[in-house]
């Protein structure tokens, strides 16, 4: 069956991330106080082929290693719909 | 003649600048498709700037698994000078054939500009023409610009040797220097044999008189003398 697979991408702890610092800055002149730490990514969907959720997990893994996310640079969440 | 091939990927908008170049320094420059499976008896090859794919992922990303990349990535093991400039130096970083990755500006802005760098090593494939220490002031035209890489990664490319070009502010000088927030000031590396060769900056636009001066000629004419020597070689 195929399974609703999300990824996110998200920049590595300690790395600059000037989109997330230009949010945070926004988000501060908006009037919202308290937020910290913000860090933009990407988040992509995928329909994936699979026998079972835990399949379709490893799947977008090895997508994850070889083309949808940079190691070097980035983080990687992976979740399977139910 | 020596052969140097320019790789066109689609998006690719700065090869004709190089090719042209190639011709200026004396070789024989070959414009080849991001498609073809073989380098046509090409000694080098550079991977000029420009996009490819949109940059979609990311910069490089989708390229580095173009058919040509697997004929590009036995000549470059074999020694022979590869060089990627702009697009192509990323394109080489998501390809693992140099460290790091490029990153987005951290003014989160394009920026065209001159830039001056100095030459921080001169055994490579395309440095020989200029000495070490020297300051070049050449365009340089990017979104994504921002060299990275892990502390011990950047400590081991500064240990070996590996900085080939870096961004540097010259006195009295009303340039502001790193142009993109790189770590390091670093603007271009090299892999530990020197053979292969990364950079943001566009020697290529700054390669002939009739654009106000030749200095960025150097990187294309020791490209060429490193191709005539494997011609000679073999």
């Amino acid at each position: 069956m195929t399974f609703r697979v999300h990824v996110r991408v998200i920049p590595r702890p300690g790395l600059l991330d000037p989109q997330g610092q230009a949010v945070e800055h926004a988000l501060g002149s908006l009037g919202f106080g308290g937020v910290r730490d913000v860090r933009v990514g990407k988040a992509i969907e995928l329909g994936i082929e699979a026998a079972t959720p835990a399949e379709a997990e490893a799947a977008a893994r090895r997508m994850c290693e070889r083309l949808l996310a940079n190691p070097v640079t980035e983080d990687v969440v992976v979740a399977v719909d139910a | 003649m020596p052969r140097s091939a320019v790789i066109r990927f689609p998006g690719r908008n700065c090869e004709t600048e190089t090719l042209r170049a190639i011709a200026r320094a004396g070789g024989e420059p070959a414009l080849l498709d991001y498609r073809d499976t073989d380098l046509q008896g090409a000694q080098g090859v550079i991977l000029p700037g420009g996009f490819s794919y949109g940059d979609y992922l990311r910069s490089g990303a989708i390229a580095r698994f173009a058919p040509v990349m697997g004929p590009l990535r036995a000549l470059a093991e074999s020694g022979a000078p590869v060089l990627g400039i702009c697009n192509g130096f990323q394109i080489l970083c998501e390809a693992h054939l140099l460290p790091g990755a490029l990153l987005h500006n951290t003014q989160q802005r394009f920026t065209a500009r001159p830039v001056d760098i100095r030459i921080e090593r001169t055994d490579t494939a395309c440095t020989g023409h200029y000495t070490r220490g020297q300051v070049i002031r050449v365009p340089l035209a990017h979104g994504e610009g921002r060299f990275v890489a892990d502390e011990a990664t950047l400590d081991a490319l500064e240990t070996a040797n590996q900085v080939v070009l870096r961004y540097v502010t010259v006195p009295g000088s009303d340039l502001p220097a790193n142009p993109n927030g790189a770590t390091r000031d670093i603007a271009g590396i090299c892999n530990p044999e020197g053979n292969v060769v990364g950079f943001m900056p566009h020697p290529e636009r700054l390669a002939d008189p009739v654009l106000g001066d030749d200095v960025g000629l150097g990187f294309f004419t020791a490209l060429v003398e490193r191709c005539r020597g494997a011609e000679v070689g073999a």
